[in-house]
């Protein structure tokens, strides 16, 4: 196939997914869940209350309209105002992405670099008591609940030592370092576990290819089979894992971010769910999905430019 | 020479048990896991940890030699509330695992076998469904389906399927045009058998690496529903002695999380060696590694 005839009908699987995540949505908040006036109202709310009230949400309208908004509002990006604060969610969402982005950058740049690093190492001494070692504590720290490190790390590093803040955190540039130490040193543990397995897996699949053996045969120096060949070949799985994760960096660390008090959107979503502020979990979902939507078209199109067996397919 | 071809070779289940067997490891991390399902089932039936929710002793009592993991906030056995959880947390790790493979397979061998609109048609709806962050996913479930525990098994278990869902499809295409299956198709087997009869067999190594894993993860995903208020009520589970850690350590309170850390962990890591073990022994694309 021509590389723009696929290129431009990757693009255009765009629409039917897009319409497919707003159907989704559309159906878990307006169709099957539980009838928000009712939450809203508590439960001796009047007939005609909730009748009002419904009208001023838009709910007594056909379902096809009601699902329009939600597609439009996944172009528009204009999620209408938030049922429990009536603040504009456009603005929320503006307000609480700077500070889970300086805590999410810097954790997901430290833990990829570290992860691949280490995996890059293990890789090169594959099979030995070194790499089952590393392997097996890989396994072992991400058999840990993720809870019991955040919990752990708070009450030893913050409040037990006193090395780091326990919780809260400034605006501005070099302000909100001291806050964000601990909770990014927590994210890289998190991460590092199931990074290192996954990408050693990834280098040991090209290792053990024929080219490999090619290479090893023409006398090539196994430093240089492993970072001009087996890298460059096994940074094309890698890359794509690691693009695919950044539209989950907007939302941050829900759980990160509520135990250090962090302003970010993952304390806005989750009192959102704790409040059944259905306007703003949607409007996060769409933005995080929409955010999905095009890196992943942004990863496949790469990979279709750098990659011509990709093509074949 | 003759004597090995008399030899019957061994099959793949046949390699896999000899080598899960010689797998000191696995061995070690099965019995694991058998010891909890005991546990799980003995709990169920009140013979273990039903006295769990007596008050034995003060209030945040610390481990001493009566309860080696103290005492909770209204001195009930910590100890014993580590032990009822393995209930939940089996029963979860099993249902959602078993939800998520009937949902997989079912899929997965429908889109890979009839191919054509029914294909694209799964592959979109899994794709919309990728695209929705899974926290966000769980947490609309369980909006619509209220708390408690049935509800935890089917958020857990209709927003997991789609690994499995992606790797059968992929496996069953590989598969349909092989020999075997035409042959089936010579001797008037219909779509129904030679899916189900001859394919399916073929891929059953990926579904059961999958359901340990799958396993793991629900028990774990367990605990981060209990933190954001959708856990289980009522009785105690891992998930939710963690939670109530975050107010308890502040006063010293560690024994708690400590139990509950422990109890998980060790399960979870078997249910980790073990699919890898099953990984290395079943997947023929690794052997010779």
């Amino acid at each position: 196939m021509n590389i723009w005839a696929y290129i431009i009908r990757r693009l255009l699987y765009v629409i039917p997914v897009l319409l497919g995540v707003c159907l989704i949505i559309f159906v878990l908040f307006n169709l099957v869940s539980p009838d928000p006036t009712l939450i809203m109202l508590g439960k001796h709310a009047s007939v005609s209350q909730m009748e009002d009230l419904r009208r001023e949400l838009g709910l007594d309208r056909p379902w096809f309209l009601q699902y329009l908004d939600v597609v439009k509002s996944a172009f528009t990006f204009d999620f209408g105002r938030s049922w429990s604060t009536k603040q504009e969610i456009i603005e929320m969402i503006k307000a609480g992405a700077i500070p889970s982005l300086t805590l999410s950058i810097p954790a997901f740049v430290i833990s990829t670099f570290l992860s691949i690093s280490i995996s890059l190492f293990v890789a090169f001494f594959r099979g030995t008591i070194l790499d089952r070692t590393i392997v097996f504590l890989c396994v072992t720290m991400m058999s840990i609940s993720s809870l019991a490190y955040i919990l752990f790390g708070q009450w030893f590093f913050a409040f037990k030592l006193g090395l780091f803040e326990i919780s809260g955190y400034e605006f501005g540039f070099p302000y909100f370092i001291p806050y964000v130490i601990l909770p990014v040193l927590i994210w890289v543990m998190l991460g590092i576990g199931p990074d290192v397995r996954f990408y050693r897996t990834i280098i040991l699949d090209e290792i053990y290819q024929d080219y490999v053996r090619t290479a090893r045969a023409k006398g090539l120096s196994e430093n240089k089979i492993m970072f001009k060949h087996v890298l460059k070949n096994a940074m094309i799985p890698i890359i794509t894992y690691v693009i695919i994760q950044i539209p989950f960096l907007i939302l941050g660390a829900l759980l990160l971010e509520t135990f250090f008090s962090i302003p970010g959107l993952g304390g806005i979503v989750l009192s959102a769910i704790n409040s059944s502020d259905f306007p703003v979990v949607k409007a996060m979902t769409i933005l995080i999905s929409v955010a999905y939507i095009i890196f992943s078209v942004l990863t496949d199109v790469m990979y279709t430019l750098v990659d011509p067996r990709v093509r074949l397919k | 020479m003759s004597e090995t071809k008399t030899q019957k070779s061994k099959s793949l289940w046949q390699h896999a048990f000899s080598e899960l067997t010689r797998d000191k490891l696995a061995m070690l991390c099965l019995t694991v896991v058998i010891v909890y399902a005991i546990s799980a089932i003995a709990s169920a039936l009140g013979f273990i940890g039903a006295d769990w929710a007596k008050e034995v002793g003060p209030s945040y009592a610390p481990p001493s030699g009566d309860h080696i993991f103290g005492l909770d906030i209204f001195g009930r056995s910590v100890f014993d509330k580590m032990v009822k959880g393995t209930e939940v947390a089996m029963s979860i790790g099993l249902v959602t695992a078993l939800i998520s493979m009937v949902i997989g397979v079912t899929l997965g061998a429908t889109a890979g076998y009839f191919g054509g609109k029914i294909d694209e048609f799964i592959v979109w709806f899994y794709t919309t469904f990728t695209s929705i962050p899974y926290i966000m996913l769980l947490v609309a479930i369980t909006f619509i389906l209220g708390k408690g525990l049935v509800a935890i098994y089917l958020a857990l278990g209709l927003t997991s399927w789609v690994g499995l869902c992606r790797l059968i499809r992929g496996e069953v295409i590989r598969h349909k045009d092989r020999e075997y299956v035409h042959a089936a198709a010579a001797i008037g087997g219909g779509d129904f058998r030679k899916l189900f009869l001859h394919i399916l067999p073929n891929v059953l190594h990926i579904v059961i690496i999958n359901f340990s894993l799958q396993f793991q993860t629900a028990i774990k995903a367990e605990v981060i529903l209990s933190f954001l208020g959708l856990g289980v009520q009522g009785r105690p589970s891992w998930g939710t002695m963690i939670d109530d850690a975050k107010l308890e350590l502040a006063r010293g309170v560690w024994w708690q999380l400590a139990a509950a850390t422990l109890a998980m962990w060790i399960v979870v890591l078997s249910l980790n060696i073990l699919g890898d073990a099953l990984r290395d022994a079943l997947d023929p694309k690794l052997k010779g590694k």
